[in-house]
């Protein structure tokens, strides 16, 4: 594999067909927000070939740290290798917003091993918890020691980066029976305040771990009051929304809304209804990498809108 | 199945008093070994039984489950997805089940108990207790 990379750096191949090539490989999403109006520009966006003038952050999700089943036996060595795409980036990303299922149990070791192999990215990193990082014995109490600093409730905060302002939501706790992901009265009302005195040309970002708007309900994909969230949203004249869970890209654009999951490091899990549940999905070694991976966001600043780009492992 | 393990374990006792000493002194630790190899396989063929409900595809079987006031319900799961199982007024609440790992609780008191996974809440199901 390392020979073949040479192999094409010998051929010359200028930065936009490697790019290309590990678009198709799948390691990430690439974002570019400008103007106030995201938008996405598609798997193989023109925002890397075009050389980044703004910041970017990229998007990682489920790496799932401690999984060992048939679907990927080494999930933390596919996140090793998503982190080395990171590092061979040719401009760094100014920060990472992993949106949960950093671990497969919620063990320290697991959340150590992540910890380990993501701090060698040299990069700042914005987590939410997905569900599987609460099932501590104490429900969350290992999540929001690590990563809980500076949050509120269950772990959900904002922060302001390059004109944009940046919400994490925590959508994976206090589960009703029979529902999807839920958000809390709580969350909402400070969600309303944390919003009420930002103008709508505020550019906003939120991510959380399951998808905000129901995309396959039969499967619990979706939040249950994730319609009251964007409610609030609505009136910004750009919010981006990145989500997990479902191991798979999704995209969709809706008025001044862009919805986006992201692919996990770990393990691939089947479209909408195609399997018999959304359990891990079995896939023959060689194609595995080809379904996991990570997203980059290219922010310029200027009229040009946000353009993600999601990369898979096997570039 | 459970006439032929009563059966088995029968027909174990009555060869110890019997030709017992014998077959121990002839044939030694093998025998032995083999009878409670025995002994253990037909408990394993019959680990399923009414009381316990198991999780695959993320989904509850039976879905709904009818036992008598004190029995005791055990949960599998199959998957290779953790789950868990909270009752609805959080009479009880597992702690996360990995492959294979299983969750029992003993019902004491007549009722019906709604459950779900409280990681994958779609999943539901029912014990009714008579």
């Amino acid at each position: 594999m390392a020979k073949k990379r040479s192999d094409d750096r010998g051929q010359g191949l200028g930065r936009r067909e490697v790019l290309e090539c590990m678009v198709w490989a799948g390691t990430g999403v690439l974002w570019t927000v400008s103007g106030g109006v995201p938008h996405s520009l598609g798997m193989i966006g023109d925002a890397l070939a075009a050389e980044p003038a703004g910041f970017t952050f990229l998007q990682m999700s489920d790496s799932h740290i401690g999984f060992n089943k048939p679907a990927n036996p080494d999930a933390l060595g596919t996140l090793r290798e998503a982190v080395a795409k990171v590092k061979a980036m040719p401009i760094k990303p100014s920060f990472i917003i992993h949106t949960g299922d950093i671990t497969h149990l919620s063990k320290s070791a697991e959340f150590d091993d992540a910890d380990k192999v993501f701090s060698e990215t040299g990069v700042p990193i914005h987590w939410v918890p997905g569900e599987h990082d609460i099932i501590d014995e104490e429900r969350g109490k290992a999540y929001l020691e690590r990563y809980g600093k500076g949050s509120k409730g269950a772990g959900w905060y904002s922060y302001d980066d390059h004109g944009i302002h940046f919400i994490g939501l925590v959508n994976v706790v206090d589960l009703k029976g029979g529902g999807l992901g839920n958000l809390g009265a709580e969350q909402l009302a400070w969600l309303e305040a944390d919003l009420k005195d930002r103008s709508n040309s505020t550019p906003i970002v939120v991510f959380a771990h399951i998808p905000l708007q129901v995309i396959y309900k039969e499967w619990g994909w979706g939040t249950e009051d994730g319609t009251q969230a964007l409610n609030l949203l609505k009136r910004f004249g750009s919010v981006t929304v990145l989500n997990g869970h479902i191991h798979q890209l999704a995209q969709k654009v809706e008025g001044n809304m862009t919805f986006h999951t992201a692919l996990s490091t770990a393990f691939p899990q089947p479209a909408p209804g195609s399997a018999p549940s959304p359990g891990p999905m079995l896939v023959p070694a060689d194609k595995l990498r080809t379904l996991l991976g990570l997203s980059t966001v290219s922010v310029v600043q200027g009229n040009k809108p946000l353009a993600i780009i999601d990369k898979t492992l096997a570039g | 199945m459970q006439i032929s393990i009563n059966q088995l374990r029968f027909a174990a006792a009555r060869l110890v008093p019997n030709r017992g000493l014998v077959v121990a002194l002839v044939l030694g630790p093998v025998m032995g070994a083999m009878l409670a190899l025995g002994a253990v396989a037909a408990q394993d063929a019959t680990k399923k039984d009414a009381n316990e409900i198991t999780i695959d595809n993320f989904t509850f079987t039976p879905k709904e489950l009818t036992v008598a006031v004190g029995t005791t319900v055990k949960w599998v799961n199959h998957d290779d997805i953790p789950h868990t199982i909270v009752e609805k007024k959080t009479t009880f609440r597992s702690k996360a089940l990995d492959t294979d790992d299983s969750y029992s609780f003993t019902f004491t008191s007549a009722g019906t108990f709604d459950y779900f996974c409280g990681l994958h809440p779609h999943m539901v199901g029912q014990v009714i207790v008579k």
